[in-house]
C-alpha cells in the first residue's frame, strides 16, 4: 500500500499537482509581501550597517542562536528558546517534506519516515506543545503589563498548536496503520497510539495523510500570514540584530547615514532602513515598556508602541495608493508629548530581545519638531540660553568659576598652565548653587590627593549631551566646537568630569583620539587604589548607590563608585532595580527642562526614593549633579523629607578622608 | 501686508554692568549686548501676521557687534530682507536712534510702502524717549504702544493694549502705522542653529549707510553710578527648617498667625 | 524757574490712579524748591469729582471734552499740547503706566522734545531740572539734567508714597477748553479679565510664585502654603505666560497692585514691573536661591535658599502653631 500522501487524488487531480497549486500560491503571496516591505526598506533614508562583518556574525549568532536577552525574563525565556529551536527543526523538516512532496519522483523517504528526524520532530512537538501551554497559561492567567494580547498572537498560537499535533497525530496514525503498537524513534505518537479508537489500516492510512496535508496547509497559511503579523520578527529580527548598532549606544551622530538625519524625521521614508527594520522586528513582547520611566510614570510613550506605530504606520502610508490617506505620522500617528516623554535612559534598547535602538528614532523625531521651532517654551529657553552663554541657568560665563571663590586657593586655568587631568565641571555642578558645595569639596578632595588638575573656565560649554537629546543637533556641534577649542588651548593627559551626561558626549560623541576620559567616581576610586586618599574616618550607616543612565547602563560603569562607597565603611545594599536594572531619575534626554505632563502617576525619581527608602537606608548615594536636584525635590513630594538623605559620592568621600 | 521691523541692540544685564571711566557712561570693554526683548517680540508679531496673512517682512536694524548673527537668526525665522545701518557709533540715545531710523525710513527707496512698522514698545537703555511713537509722528501715522495683540484687516489694523490689573483695551488702528510691542501672541519663535547656518550660506544682509544726525539732545547724564541700595532685607540664615521656625515667630510677633 | 511744574493725573472708569497722588507728592517737592506753583492737569469728561481729589496741586487745570473719556493717548496728548503752548509750563510728570505712557511720549514727538524715561526721582536746582533714572533693568542710576522747554518727565510708580500726595484741601479747579479733531486710533472697549475664582487684591496673605519653583507641580508647595495662611496663591508675569496662573493671578504693572498684610515671595528675583505691584505689602518675605536678586533690597525678610524646601517647611510649622 502506497503511504506517500502526494501520491493520492485529491478533486480528480494528482495530490502532487495540487500541492503545487498551493505552494506556487502560498510563496507567491508570501513573495509578493516580502518584496513589497523589502521595498520600503529601499525607499527608506540611507545608513551603512554593513562594516565590521565578523562582529555582526558573532552577534548574529549570540542574539539570534542563544537569546541571552529572552532569558532576562526567565518565565518565558526557555519556553521562546524551546519555541524557536522547535520551529527552526520544523522549518527544515518541513521543506524537506515539501520538496519531497512535490516532487515524488526523489528517491528520499518523508523526514518522518527517518528514524533520526522523526525522533526530533515528535519530541519538538511535544516541547513546543508544552511552552504553547506555559505562553497560554501566562497570557490568560499572568499577563505581564505592556504584553499586548492581540488576536495575531492568539491566532499564531493557535497555528502552532495545530502543527504540533499533526505531526504527532500523524506520527500515531502512521503506526496504527503500520500495525505497530509503538516505535523508539516516536515516542509520544506511540503514546497516541493508546488512545486512539480502533480502526483499519486503510482508515488509519487516510488519517495519516490528512494530518501531513493539514499539516502542510497549516504551514502554507502560515507562511501567507507570517509577513502581516507580528510575526514577521520570524523573518525581520535575525536581519535587525545582524545590521544592529556596533557603535556606543552613547553615540548619536548621523555617522555613517544620510546627512539629512541631522534635520529630523517627519514622514516614515526620512527614517533610516534600519530604523524601518525595527518595527517590522519588534515582536511586541513588552520589555521596553516594562522597563521604561516613561511608560511606568504614567506619561504618553511607550517605546513598543512608538516602534509598532511607525512600523504600521509605514505600511499604511508607503503601500497606499498615491492620495494615501493623509495620516500624519507627527500629529495623527505619534503625538508631540509621546516624543517629549523620553528620558534617553537606554532601558528600552538594553532590554530589547530583537535589539532594536528606540532612542535614535525617537530622537529623530524630536529633530524634526526642533527644526520647526516646535517645543516646550521651557526648552527653548533652555536651549536659547545654551546658545548665548553656554550654560542652561541663563547665567553669564565669566560666573562659570564662580564656584572656585569660596575655595580659598586658586584651580589651575588648564589653559594657562600644564595639567594631568583637564576637569570638565558641566554646568549643573558649576551653577547649581544647591550643588557648588560639593563641587568644592570635589576640588578640595582631588587637592588633598595631590591630583594635578585644572579646568577651562569661562572656556567650557555645556558639553551637549542633553542638547543633542533634544534633537538640537546644530547647538550640540556649536557647543562641542566651542568645547573642543577651548580644550585645544589646555595641555592636558586626561578628562575627568562631574556629570555623567557630559562624561557621555566627551567619551563617545566628541572624537578626543586617545584622550581617556573618566568620570570623578573611576578618579575617586583610582586614587583610593593607589592609596592617595585615606579614609581616615570611617564612616557608619547603610547606604544605597544609584547608578547613573549614563555611567551605567550607557557606559557599562558599575563599580568604581562601589569600590569608593565601600572604602569610606558604610555598608553598601543594593536596590532592588541596579546595574544595569538602574532606574531612571528622569531628568535625562531634556526632561529635566520639561514640565509633566497631565496624567503622570509617580515620577520616576518619586519611584527611586520610595525604592530607596524601602531598604531602611539612612542616604541614598548618587554620582550625578542631576540625580541630586531630581532626588532632593522627589524627596518633598515624596514625603520623606528627613527620613532618607540624598548624597553625592564626594560627600561621602570628603568626609571620611577630612583632615581633623 | 508688508510689515518692517525695528530693532536695536540694549546691554545684556546677565552681565556685570560697570560705570565707564567718565563716570557718565557704561564701561564698554566688558560690555555685551543683545537683542532688545521687546524688539524680538515686534518681530514674533510681524512673523505671525506674515504667516497668517502672507506678505513679507523686513527687519531694520543698527550696526552693533554681533549683530550679523541677529539678523541671519531672523532670516531663518522668515524674515525677507535684514537691512542694517552702517557707519555709526555705538548709539548712545534714543533720540538719536530715533533720527537715524527716521532718515533711512524716509530716504530708502524700498523700504516703504509697508502696513506697518513694529518695535518694542520701550528698552532697557530708553533714557530720552520711546521709538515708536517720534518714528509715527515723522511719518504721520498713527501709533499705539504697549501692544500685545494685533489682528489685520483690510486698511485696519485691530490691536489690544495693556492697561492694569489685568484689564486691557482694544483699539482700531488705521494702516499704516507704527506699533510699539509689549508683548507678541506667543513667545519668539525657536529657530534651530543649522537653520542659522544655512542662512548664513544662502542670504545676505543688505547695508544701507548711516545718515547724518545731529546728535544733540537736552537731556545730559551728567553721572551714572550703580544703584545705592537704600533698605536691605533683615536675612534669616540656617536649615530650612530653621528659618521656617524664624518665619514664624515673625509672623506670630506682628499677629499674622 | 520759569514756568510751573505739571502733573498729569491719571483717571479711567471714574477712578484717580494711585500712581497720581504719587506723582502730586514728588511735583509739590520740585515745585518748591523751584519756587512755582504745581498744577495738575485732569483731562476727562464728567470727570469734575475726580478733579476734587487733587486738592495737593494749587491748581487743578481741569478740561472736559467727551472726546477724553476713553483712553485715547492721541486725544489727550494734543490736548496737553494746547494747555501747554497756552500756559508754557516749565516741566510735564507724566505716570510711567501703561495707560499713560503713550500720552507723554506722543506729546513729547508733537512737542519735538525729548521723552525723559524711567525717572525716579526729581529735582529743581537753581533753573535746572535733575532727574535720577533708572536704566539697564535696575542696573544703573543716571543723573540727568533736563533743559528742554518744556521737559516731559516720565516718572515710574514708587517715586513717592501716595499718602504723601493726597490732601483734604478742596481742589482749585480751573476749567480749561481744548478743541480736538477727530483721532485717527479710535477706543473700542476694555476687555476685562475673566472673571476671577479669587480676588487677590482682597486677601490678606499672598504666597507669590516666580519663575523659580521651576515647574507648574511645584505650584502645589505655594497653594498648601497659601492654604495655611489662609490666603491665595499669586505671581509673576513669567509664571503667568507660561499659563501656570490665570492672568487674574498676576501681580505688577500689567497686573494687580496688592497691599496684603503679608508677601511671600517664592522664587521671585524681583523685576521692577514686579515690584510695582507689591511694594506697598505691609510685610515682605524673599526666598530666592540668589543672594543677589534686587528683590531682597525690597523685601523686609530674606531668605536666601530653596524655595522648594522653605514653602514646606513654613506650611508645616505654620500649620503646627495653628494647631
Amino acid at each position: 500500500m502506497d503511504l506517500d500522501p502526494v501520491r493520492i487524488s485529491l478533486m480528480g487531480l494528482p495530490a502532487w499537482a495540487v500541492l503545487w497549486v498551493l505552494t506556487l500560491g502560498a510563496f507567491g503571496v508570501f513573495g509578493f509581501r516580502a518584496w513589497q516591505l523589502i521595498g520600503l526598506l529601499f525607499k527608506a533614508r540611507s545608513e551603512n550597517r554593513f562594516d565590521q562583518l565578523g562582529a555582526r556574525v558573532m552577534r548574529f549568532a549570540r542574539h539570534v542562536l542563544l537569546q541571552p536577552r529572552l532569558f532576562n525574563e526567565p518565565s518565558i525565556g526557555l519556553a521562546h528558546f524551546l519555541i524557536f529551536w522547535g520551529f527552526v527543526v520544523y522549518v527544515i523538516c518541513f521543506n524537506w517534506a515539501l520538496i519531497r512532496g512535490l516532487a515524488p519522483v526523489l528517491p528520499i523517504p518523508y523526514p518522518d519516515e527517518v528514524g533520526l528526524s522523526a525522533f526530533f520532530l515528535d519530541v519538538f512537538s511535544v516541547t513546543v506543545l508544552i511552552s504553547l501551554a506555559a505562553a497560554v497559561v501566562r497570557r490568560v492567567f499572568f499577563p505581564p503589563a505592556h504584553l499586548h494580547l492581540s488576536w495575531d498572537a492568539n491566532l499564531i498560537l493557535t497555528l502552532i498548536g495545530i502543527l504540533m499535533l499533526t505531526t504527532l497525530f500523524g506520527a500515531g496514525f502512521r503506526l496504527v496503520g503500520e500495525g505497530k503498537a509503538a516505535s523508539g524513534w516516536t515516542p509520544f505518537g506511540s503514546l497516541l497510539t493508546a488512545v486512539l479508537p480502533p480502526m483499519t489500516a486503510p482508515t488509519a492510512h487516510a488519517w495519516a495523510k490528512g494530518m501531513w496535508w493539514m499539516h502542510i496547509i497549516t504551514v502554507l497559511i502560515f507562511l501567507v500570514y507570517l509577513p502581516y503579523s507580528k510575526h514577521l520578527h520570524l523573518l525581520a529580527s535575525p536581519f535587525n540584530v545582524f545590521f544592529g548598532n556596533l557603535r556606543p549606544a552613547g553615540d548619536l551622530s548621523i555617522a555613517g547615514g544620510s546627512e539629512e538625519l541631522a534635520a529630523g524625521s517627519a514622514k516614515w521614508n526620512e527614517f533610516t532602513w534600519k530604523q524601518l527594520l525595527s518595527g517590522f522586528s519588534c515582536a511586541e513582547c513588552g520589555r521596553c515598556d516594562r522597563s521604561c520611566p516613561a511608560a511606568n510614570s504614567g506619561f504618553p510613550l511607550e517605546p513598543q508602541q512608538l516602534v509598532q506605530k511607525l512600523k504600521k504606520h509605514t505600511i499604511h502610508a508607503g503601500l497606499a495608493k498615491p492620495n494615501g490617506n493623509g495620516e500624519k505620522l507627527i500629529g495623527d500617528v505619534i503625538t508631540e508629548n509621546e516624543i517629549w516623554s523620553c528620558t534617553t535612559c537606554m532601558s528600552c534598547i538594553e532590554r530589547c530581545a530583537v535589539l532594536n535602538e528606540q532612542i535614535p528614532i525617537l530622537v529623530q523625531l524630536r529633530r524634526h519638531l526642533v527644526s520647526e521651532g516646535q517645543m516646550a517654551k521651557t526648552v527653548q529657553d533652555a536651549l536659547n540660553n545654551f546658545n548665548r552663554y553656554g550654560n542652561s541657568f541663563g547665567k553669564s560665563d565669566r560666573m562659570r568659576a564662580k564656584w572656585t571663590q569660596a575655595l580659598g586657593w586658586k584651580v589651575k586655568d588648564a589653559r594657562k598652565e600644564e595639567v594631568e587631568y583637564l576637569w570638565f565641571v558641566g554646568d549643573y555642578a558649576s551653577f547649581d548653587p544647591r550643588l557648588e558645595e560639593s563641587t568644592r569639596k570635589t576640588a578640595n578632595v582631588f587637592k588633598a590627593a595631590g591630583v594635578d588638575f585644572g579646568i577651562l573656565y569661562e572656556g567650557e560649554r555645556n558639553a551637549g549631551n542633553d542638547v543633542r537629546r533634544i534633537g538640537e543637533e546644530g547647538l550640540f556641534e556649536m557647543l562641542r566646537d566651542k568645547n573642543l577649542q577651548a580644550m585645544g588651548k589646555a595641555k592636558y593627559k586626561t578628562i575627568v568630569t562631574t556629570d555623567p551626561h557630559a562624561f557621555n558626549t566627551l567619551k563617545n560623541e566628541y572624537d578626543l583620539k586617545g584622550v581617556e576620559v573618566l568620570h570623578y567616581s573611576e578618579v575617586l576610586d583610582r586614587l583610593a587604589a593607589q592609596g592617595r586618599l585615606t579614609f581616615k574616618n570611617k564612616l557608619a550607616g547603610r547606604v544605597t548607590y544609584h547608578d547613573p543612565c549614563y555611567l551605567g547602563r550607557y557606559n557599562d560603569i558599575y563599580e568604581p563608585a562601589r569600590r569608593v562607597l565601600k572604602a569610606t565603611g558604610v555598608e553598601l545594599v543594593e536596590m532592588p532595580r541596579s546595574f544595569n536594572r538602574s532606574y531612571c531619575c528622569g531628568a535625562g534626554g531634556g526632561r529635566i527642562w520639561m514640565e509633566d505632563v497631565e496624567g503622570v502617576k509617580e515620577r520616576p525619581a518619586e519611584s527611586r526614593v520610595r525604592e530607596a527608602a524601602a531598604l531602611g537606608v539612612t542616604t541614598l548615594v548618587v554620582a550625578c549633579p542631576k540625580d541630586l536636584v531630581m532626588f532632593q525635590d522627589a524627596l518633598k513630594t515624596a514625603g520623606l523629607e528627613g527620613k532618607l538623605a540624598i548624597k553625592d559620592v564626594i560627600d561621602l568621600v570628603e568626609e571620611a578622608t577630612r583632615q581633623a | 501686508m508688508n510689515i518692517l521691523v525695528l530693532m536695536k541692540v540694549v546691554p545684556d544685564v546677565v552681565e556685570e554692568l560697570e560705570v565707564g571711566s567718565d563716570g557718565k557712561s557704561l564701561d564698554t570693554s566688558f560690555l555685551r549686548t543683545i537683542i532688545n526683548e521687546r524688539d524680538d517680540h515686534a518681530l514674533e508679531q510681524a512673523l505671525l501676521l506674515k504667516d497668517k496673512h502672507g506678505g513679507k517682512v523686513t527687519l531694520l536694524t543698527l550696526d552693533a557687534p554681533d549683530i550679523d548673527d541677529v539678523l541671519f537668526t531672523a532670516l531663518a525665522k522668515g524674515t525677507d530682507r535684514a537691512v542694517k545701518i552702517c557707519g555709526v557709533e555705538s548709539v548712545q540715545s534714543t533720540q538719536t536712534a530715533v533720527k537715524l531710523f527716521g532718515d533711512v525710513i524716509a530716504k530708502t527707496p524700498d523700504l516703504l510702502p509697508v502696513d506697518l512698522i513694529l518695535t518694542g514698545v520701550s528698552a532697557i537703555d530708553d533714557l530720552d524717549g520711546l521709538m515708536a511713537a517720534p518714528i509715527a509722528h515723522q511719518l504721520g501715522w498713527p501709533y499705539t504702544g504697549v501692544v500685545t495683540h494685533v489682528t489685520l484687516a483690510d486698511k485696519t489694523a485691530t490691536v489690544i493694549k495693556e492697561f492694569a490689573g489685568g484689564v486691557r483695551g482694544e483699539y482700531d488702528v488705521p494702516t499704516p502705522a507704527v506699533l510699539g510691542i509689549q508683548a507678541a501672541e506667543k513667545p519668539p519663535r525657536y529657530v534651530p542653529v543649522a537653520k542659522v547656518r544655512a542662512a548664513m550660506k544662502s542670504q545676505t544682509i543688505e547695508t544701507v549707510d548711516a545718515p547724518a544726525v545731529e546728535a544733540a539732545t537736552t537731556v545730559e547724564v551728567q553721572q551714572m553710578a550703580k544703584p545705592q541700595v537704600t533698605g536691605h532685607a533683615e536675612m534669616l540664615e540656617g536649615s530650612a527648617e530653621d528659618v521656617a521656625g524664624k518665619i514664624c515667630e515673625l509672623l506670630a510677633k506682628r499677629g499674622l498667625l | 524757574m520759569a514756568g510751573n511744574i505739571w502733573i498729569v493725573a491719571e483717571a479711567w472708569r471714574g477712578q484717580v490712579s494711585e500712581i497720581t497722588f504719587e506723582l502730586l507728592a514728588l511735583g509739590r517737592e520740585v515745585a518748591g524748591q523751584a519756587g512755582v506753583p504745581l498744577e495738575a492737569v485732569l483731562l476727562g469728561s464728567n470727570a469734575r469729582e475726580l478733579a476734587q481729589k487733587l486738592g495737593a496741586a494749587d491748581t487743578v487745570l481741569y478740561a472736559d471734552n467727551a472726546a477724553l473719556a476713553d483712553p485715547v493717548p492721541e486725544n489727550a496728548a494734543a490736548a496737553l499740547a494746547q494747555l501747554i503752548k497756552e500756559r508754557q509750563p516749565a516741566a510735564v510728570l507724566v505716570p510711567l503706566t501703561n495707560l499713560s505712557v503713550d500720552v507723554g511720549v506722543v506729546l513729547a514727538a508733537q512737542l519735538n522734545v525729548p521723552f525723559l524715561n524711567y525717572c525716579k526721582n526729581l529735582k529743581a536746582d537753581g533753573g535746572n531740572l535733575t532727574a535720577t533714572c533708572v536704566l539697564y533693568g535696575g542696573k544703573m542710576e543716571a543723573t540727568v539734567t533736563a533743559s528742554a522747554k518744556p521737559a516731559i518727565i516720565g516718572i515710574l510708580p514708587g517715586a513717592r508714597s501716595v499718602e504723601q500726595g493726597r490732601s483734604d484741601k478742596a481742589a482749585a479747579i480751573t476749567d480749561v477748553a481744548v478743541t480736538l479733531a477727530a483721532p485717527k486710533v479710535h477706543f473700542k472697549k476694555y476687555l476685562d479679565p475673566e472673571t476671577a475664582d479669587v480676588d487677590i487684591t482682597q486677601k490678606d496673605f499672598l504666597v507669590a510664585v516666580g519663575r523659580g519653583i521651576q515647574t507648574k507641580d511645584n505650584l502645589e508647595l505655594a497653594e498648601d502654603l497659601a492654604a495655611s495662611l489662609g490666603g491665595a496663591v499669586c505671581g509673576s508675569r513669567p509664571v503667568i505666560d507660561q499659563g501656570w496662573l490665570g492672568l487674574s493671578r498676576q501681580v505688577g504693572k500689567s497686573g494687580m497692585l496688592v497691599k496684603p498684610k503679608l508677601y511671600v515671595m517664592l522664587g521671585i528675583s524681583g523685576a521692577p514691573e514686579h515690584v510695582e505691584g507689591m511694594k506697598s505689602s505691609q510685610c515682605i518675605i524673599a526666598v530666592n536661591t540668589d543672594a543677589a536678586a534686587p528683590i531682597f533690597n525690597v523685601a523686609h525678610y530674606g531668605v536666601v535658599g530653596d524655595a522648594l524646601e522653605v514653602a514646606p517647611a513654613l506650611t508645616e510649622k505654620i500649620k503646627a502653631r495653628k494647631g
